[in-house]
């Protein structure tokens, strides 16, 4: 059994230890909001947390993973609360939706770090994320619209 | 502390699509299934298969549920949000009421412009565009009826409004309250309905949110790779690397006895060979240690190179009439002056990010197919074939598509997971990675284009002959009995030529090249737009005119593509570049929409492109979605950006050499130009806009490089022609 730390939770699973984080999330554990793109750390469907750094969870095992605390976009928030998710229902960033978790979860690192990004500091931090419905312009201002909404929630 | 191993999906297990069969267990009361036939053409028996699934659009429940089924797969186009606004605007009813369900195969579910139910061609909203309003306008008669009868009223004093049926003084029901009587009454015909007029449209031409996009930002959204059903296997296919190869022997000795490993089959009658396990890693390290010796068959010489070899040569022949007005053959022979130009395309993958996947359940005599497929008829049957079944054996139950692109109109993914399932006794999962994908795609169809204009002696075009030389898809998918039946779908943005000029000969000479083409994204229209409006660019060049006025001189008869031409100039700022910068455009009419595109550019000092900014302008008569619209104007420029910059596949040995996104170039974040939309008021009936805007980008850009350059890029793609920033 390998024990992991999800979303402020501890899950265990009967895997070997050289099973990608990616797997044990969504065979393992029936997470499945986290996706399957390209096996090889080249899309970014596949982003979670660990630590609060993203990471992509096709290319960590869960021996690796064992002892950091994992987020996953389930883990967010249970109402769609978070500032990044409410940017991008507001400016409907989704199309087909499958690379939109990865998206989410490498905007929400970013602006932990970077509460006001410039387009330049967006593009280095997503472009490791493939969208081929070509959301790009709206995850983009989603992004810019989410630093507001933070901001705003901060002054309050 | 929550131990969990096996977390079930609750509601998946028993099929939340499954509607009608569970409907009375799902509402707690009484289902109402108002059945909503629409007026469409018959279906060819072969393509039709018979189904017992009940057909509706609408299903009313006597608690007030209100669920509408779309007949159409959502694959990032919008059609879950789309196509029930065209129903809510006459049923009188918000979004925030309607539950959504895809739709089981059924004969109500054809789409009348693609002949089966099939999603592609940017026929979902021109399709629906009078049916499904019809439709909301019949329930809400009904409705009104039902209502009339419970109150006592006459229906001329009832009216809906905001999901109520409203009446004088403070009567008002819900559409629940009636629903059961509702259903005993005769629905109107189509011909008594007055739709409403475009003026008094609430949700139409307005810009709704998405209604599928709350699930797309928590997770929960369900796309074919996320189905789980109870006792359900994975399981990792492996083809053989040379198309089309066959399985020699396997020996499976080591992979047997690895842990997860249930069962390791030959599938696809000898095409490949699944692993069951498990869990998905366990079946992918399982693959892995399989030995297997494939017979490569008859591609194992098909290359690039002689792809191209084979189109060029066919090209010299002659080949089919797709277009011909007057006679430009013979004016071109007397023409005091002609310009030519040959053009080449490359093959190209769909690189959908949600890999292919299917998932069946196999049961003593019946079939449940769980797939986020574009053709749910062709998957039945094909399911059905592979099941030993009949096609009303098997039940398709369409997910979210992570992408479709043309891809999931194929249903090669569908046989494994069902000869897997029956085998085990149990569902089973197959999932393709990446590789798996990108090296067994139906691949763009590549050409090599041939064009000349006749020019008279003051420089007006006299006649051109456009002719393309590719192989058909629609042969392979959709064959027709008469060979000199030309594929329109591979001489789309060359068979209306936009340009008044009076002799015009559009040729095809179909050449197959020895491996199997797809639809891809705007089909034929991205490979002849690039042939067409740079060519248009290079006359334009070649008499030293403007090529916006060049443009504009000759479509003074199309009204609909000069307004574009003209709004892209004017919000480009055409004529008044920045120094250093360089404009290239592009105009084209597909799927009922005509669009204009320009592309601003720069060169470094180092010789390397930027593009800065494409705009986009579209009249698509009347914009169902504004915002959905806009997203796929976005979406095609990018996809189109992506392919003109860098795809290209390679075939050596009948083998694929690109297998992922590092040898796959798709455009990044970083790479995007600003993209700037404009869309026209117009009152014309609504066009596609799932995949026009991709076909404009490759041209607009070339054209800019030729401002830039005046060097003439006749290939894609561009990568390896010219340095990239």
């Amino acid at each position: 059994m390998i024990k992991l730390n999800i979303n402020g939770g501890e899950l265990e699973a009967d895997m070997s230890a050289d099973t990608p984080l990616l797997w044990a999330l969504r065979d393992h554990l029936g997470m499945t909001g986290t996706k399957f793109g390209c096996g090889k750390g080249l899309c970014g469907a596949c982003t979670v947390h660990l630590d609060d750094q993203p990471v992509r969870s096709c290319s960590v095992s869960v021996g690796d993973a064992v002892g950091h605390k994992i987020r996953t976009i389930e883990g967010l928030s249970v109402d769609r609360s978070h500032p990044v998710q409410k940017a991008w229902l507001e400016i409907d960033v989704p199309q087909c939706g499958y690379c939109q978790s990865g998206q989410i979860m490498a905007a929400t690192a970013l602006l932990a770090t970077n509460p006001s990004p410039t387009d330049a500091d967006i593009d280095s931090a997503m472009s490791g994320n493939i969208c081929r419905c070509g959301t790009y312009p709206r995850i983009r201002a989603a992004i810019h619209r989410a630093a507001e909404l933070s901001r705003e929630a901060t002054a309050k | 502390m929550k131990t969990s191993n096996e977390l079930i999906h609750p509601n998946l297990n028993s099929s939340r699509r499954d509607f009608l069969r569970n409907a009375s267990l799902l509402s707690g009361g009484l289902i109402i299934a108002l059945s909503l036939p629409a007026c469409h053409r018959a279906v060819p028996p072969s393509k039709m298969a018979g189904s017992s699934q009940p057909s509706a659009w609408l299903r009313i429940g006597t608690d007030n549920k209100i669920t509408i089924i779309v007949d159409r797969s959502e694959m990032g186009q919008g059609v879950y949000t789309t196509l029930p606004m065209l129903i809510a605007e006459e049923l009188e009813l918000p979004l925030s009421a309607i539950n959504i369900e895809a739709a089981p195969v059924g004969a109500h579910y054809v789409n009348d412009l693609a002949g089966g139910q099939l999603t592609g061609g940017s026929t979902s909203t021109r399709d629906a565009w009078e049916k499904l309003r019809i439709a909301g306008a019949q329930a809400r008669m009904v409705l009104i009826e039902a209502a009339s009868r419970r109150l006592g009223a006459p229906a001329t004093t009832l009216w809906v409004k905001d999901g109520y049926i409203h009446g004088a003084g403070d009567a008002r029901l819900t559409f629940g309250d009636v629903a059961e009587l509702a259903a005993t009454l005769p629905l109107p015909s189509p011909k008594e309905v007055v739709l409403k007029k475009t003026a008094s449209f609430e949700l139409i031409g307005k810009g709704a949110a998405r209604l599928d996009s709350p699930s797309k930002i928590d997770g929960s959204a369900e796309f074919g790779i996320d189905v789980k059903l109870r006792g359900m296997k994975y399981a990792a296919l492996i083809q053989s690397p040379v198309l089309g190869g066959t399985v020699q022997s396997v020996d499976s000795t080591e992979a047997v006895g690895m842990p997860g490993v249930v069962k390791i089959l030959t599938v696809g009658q000898g095409s490949g060979v699944l692993v069951v396990a498990t869990h998905y890693w366990q079946a992918l390290k399982a693959r892995d240690a399989l030995k297997i010796v494939w017979s490569p068959g008859a591609r194992l010489n098909v290359s690039n190179a002689t792809i191209r070899a084979g189109l060029k040569a066919a090209s010299s022949g002659n080949g089919l009439s797709a277009r011909k007005d007057g006679d430009a053959l013979a004016v071109l022979k007397s023409a005091p002056h002609t310009l030519s130009a040959t053009y080449e395309l490359p093959l190209l993958a769909h690189a959908t990010l949600e890999p292919m996947n299917c998932t069946a359940d196999v049961q003593a005599s019946r079939c449940d197919v769980y797939v986020g497929t574009q053709v749910q008829q062709m998957a039945q049957e094909v399911a059905a074939h592979a099941a030993g079944m009949k096609p009303d054996q098997v039940r398709i139950h369409t997910t979210l598509l992570g992408g479709g692109f043309g891809r999931r109109l194929e249903t090669d993914f569908i046989p494994a997971a069902v000869e897997g399932s029956k085998a085990l006794g149990a569902p089973v999962k197959v999932i393709w990675t990446r590789e798996d994908d990108m090296t067994h795609d139906t691949y763009r169809p590549p050409a090599y284009d041939q064009i000349v204009a006749g020019l008279a002696a003051n420089g007006d075009i006299d006649a051109i002959h456009i002719k393309i030389t590719s192989p058909s898809v629609t042969a392979r998918l959709f064959p027709s009995p008469d060979s000199n039946e030309v594929d329109s779908f591979a001489v789309e943005a060359a068979a209306n030529y936009l340009y008044d000029v009076p002799n015009i000969f559009v040729e095809y000479v179909q050449h197959e090249v020895g491996i199997d083409v797809g639809y891809w994204r705007s089909v034929s229209h991205a490979l002849n737009c690039f042939v067409v409006e740079s060519f248009m660019d290079e006359l334009a060049h070649s008499r030293g005119v403007d090529p916006v006025e060049y443009r504009r001189q000759l479509l003074k008869k199309q009204p609909r593509a000069l307004r574009v031409l003209n709004e892209a100039a004017s919000r480009a700022d055409w004529g008044k570049t920045e120094k250093g910068h360089f404009l290239g455009v592009s105009v084209m009419e597909g799927y009922g929409s005509y669009l204009a595109q320009v592309a601003d550019i720069s060169l470094d000092a180092s010789g390397k492109m930027k593009i800065h900014r494409v705009v986009c302008v579209v009249d698509c008569g009347i914009k169902v979605n504004p915002k959905i619209v806009e997203s796929q104007v976005f979406g095609g420029i990018v996809f189109g950006l992506s392919a003109a910059l860098w795809g290209d596949i390679h075939i050596e040995g009948g083998e694929v050499k690109q297998a992922n996104f590092d040898t796959y170039r798709v455009l990044r974040m970083s790479e995007t130009p600003q993209i700037d939309v404009h869309l026209l008021d117009s009152t014309e009936t609504p066009g596609g806009m799932g995949e026009p805007s991709t076909a404009l980008v490759a041209p607009a850009v070339a054209n800019a490089l030729f401002a830039a350059t005046r060097k003439r890029l006749r290939t894609l793609p561009f990568a390896g022609q010219i340095a990239i920033a």
